[in-house]
């Protein structure tokens, strides 16, 4: 059966199907930034979008190629200088959600965009760390959303530049977080969710058509289901409508879906 | 620690060619701040035709500008928090220099983004470090020696430590100064005000040279005169990035970018017509 969407467009409005109108979210570039204005354009109207660069309360009109797009400070509520923004508004506790993009994740939910290979001498050099190590401690819970594949979900990172759950069960309230951390993944295939003991990342939901092998053959470690698996709701008309006309008078660069 | 670099002094309007040469010494450590938005491009390209050597850039967003300073061999090191071309891919130059040490090795001292700011304004503040609820949990703690752990006096909680950003030189580019050289900065304001205040000397080049400011607000961002050694008029000169009320994002360019410096040579012969060739100077990118 051909679909009528694509698997990245059943990605991205899973991912905007998580954030709800009192959120205030740190957006992240890319699949993040597509699916928190699909929400906001959707079911959440009133949801408090914040970038990176210090824009607060964005309401973009196309979806911007950087975090520091001029469509983001023209329809904010306010901009504020970089220092503040990490210093009051990230460190200060005051986000709910914080949505990140991944080149690698784990199976505990750590996030590695610095380097495949040794850290001196890389394979392959990743742009580092940006905003996300504060956004994945700071922010009360994170949603991450990447495409999977063996080669984004690995058994083990060379480098955890985000943490997640570390090496699982309490190693985050070790390293002396209180916030929820990676509460919820969602890839093209499946969402996935932590244990509640191990923190294990393990399958909640796969998507309409997508079959357990193909999650399992697509994922770095012998992944786990949950003992019940639901199966994702596909995009609705209206949500795939939004989707496709944001995309639509985005750049084509900056579109992801 | 010196405090001269603080005192007030007046800034002179020069040419770009000028202020480089004058405040830019070969092994400056060197800020060219504007977090997206106001990137001092056409300064960096000045700093390419002047051909500085084994400086230590200083920027959040290396971006296209350090990818092409650190592509024409100006940088022995870079100090980091995000080495990307934004929404775009990789920055091929700085993953050339960094994987195979082309046109000469760059060593590297990468941040959190929390982290650069919180220096930057530590510098500003003329502190010694920056104190911050950050890198928890990261790997970046292992490789960079500058990531320390400090205990909060009052209430025993472990915090990261790194120290002040306290650049030799800090250029940004601006919209606006009047003629006694009070500056001012809008839109994204990024780092500016932080890294200026940080660094012992520093540069504004600006879309225009006005009578008056324009403020619209009493809290404007605003650089008085007497914190700049130079202004530079230079319409223009954060292209292929932009200026807010001026002129937009070339995300086209952006875009483009990705192909043209993927290749070494391609990369070389972009740089010699749109830099270095003599009356390129108008055109940033």
């Amino acid at each position: 059966m051909s679909a009528a969407y694509t698997p990245a467009e059943m990605m991205t409005v899973a991912a905007a199907r998580a954030l709800s109108n009192g959120d205030v979210c740190f957006v992240g570039i890319g699949l993040p930034s597509a699916a928190s204005n699909l929400a906001r354009l959707t079911h959440a109207p009133a949801i408090t979008l914040i970038y990176e660069s210090g824009t607060i309360g964005t309401r973009p009109n196309v979806l911007p190629l950087s975090i520091g797009d001029p469509e983001l400070c023209e329809t904010a509520l306010v901009t504020v200088s970089v220092p503040e923004m990490f210093a009051y508004w990230l460190q200060g506790g005051r986000i709910t959600v914080g949505f990140l993009g991944a080149a690698q994740i784990d199976r505990f939910g750590n996030i590695n965009t610095t380097v495949i290979g040794a850290y001196d001498r890389p394979t392959v050099r990743l742009p580092g760390a940006g905003g996300a190590p504060e956004i994945a401690s700071h922010c009360r819970q994170v949603f991450v959303v990447l495409a999977q594949t063996r080669r984004s979900f690995v058994p083990r990172l060379d480098f955890i530049t985000s943490l997640g759950y570390g090496a699982g069960g309490d190693d985050r309230a070790r390293a002396g977080l209180r916030t929820a951390g990676p509460v919820l993944v969602i890839t093209d295939l499946a969402l996935l969710r932590p244990d509640p003991e191990t923190k294990e990342l393990v399958v909640t939901s796969t998507h309409p058509g997508v079959t357990r092998e193909q999650v399992a053959e697509r994922t770095g470690w012998p992944v786990r289901f949950a003992a019940r698996v639901e199966e994702t709701p596909p995009p609705a008309p209206h949500e795939l409508a939004v989707l496709r006309d944001l995309v639509a008078r985005s750049a084509p660069a900056a579109a992801p879906a | 620690m010196s405090q001269d670099d603080r005192l007030p002094r007046t800034p002179r309007f020069l040419t770009l060619a000028e202020a480089v040469a004058t405040y830019v010494r070969d092994g400056d450590t060197v800020a060219m701040e504007g977090f997206t938005h106001l990137i001092p491009f056409a300064a960096g390209h000045e700093v390419i035709r002047q051909g500085k050597r084994d400086l230590t850039l200083v920027r959040m967003t290396p971006d296209l500008i350090y990818d092409q300073m650190i592509g024409m061999g100006c940088a022995r090191r870079l100090v980091f928090s995000w080495g990307g071309n934004p929404g775009v891919g990789s920055l091929h130059r700085l993953r050339d220099a960094v994987e195979r040490g082309w046109p000469r090795p760059l060593e590297l001292e990468e941040h959190t983004h929390a982290g650069m700011a919180h220096a930057y304004a530590a510098g500003a503040a003329g502190l010694p470090c920056a104190v911050l609820r950050g890198y928890l949990g990261t790997d970046l703690a292992r490789v960079n020696p500058n990531v320390r752990a400090i205990e909060c006096p009052f209430t025993g909680e472990r915090l990261a430590a790194i120290p002040a950003l306290r650049p030799d030189v800090a250029i940004i580019h601006a919209q606006r100064a009047d003629r006694r050289g009070n500056v001012l900065v809008e839109g994204i304001v990024g780092v500016q005000k932080e890294a200026v205040l940080a660094a012992r000397r520093a540069i504004a080049t600006v879309e225009e040279v006005a009578d008056d400011l324009r403020l619209r607000s009493p809290n404007a961002v605003v650089l008085p005169a007497w914190t700049l050694d130079a202004i530079v008029e230079a319409p223009g000169g954060a292209r292929p990035s932009y200026a807010h009320g001026y002129y937009g994002r070339d995300n086209a360019f952006y875009a483009a970018w990705d192909g043209i410096s993927r290749d070494r040579e391609a990369f070389l012969a972009w740089m010699r017509e749109h830099v270095l060739a003599p009356g390129a100077r108008t055109r940033a990118g």
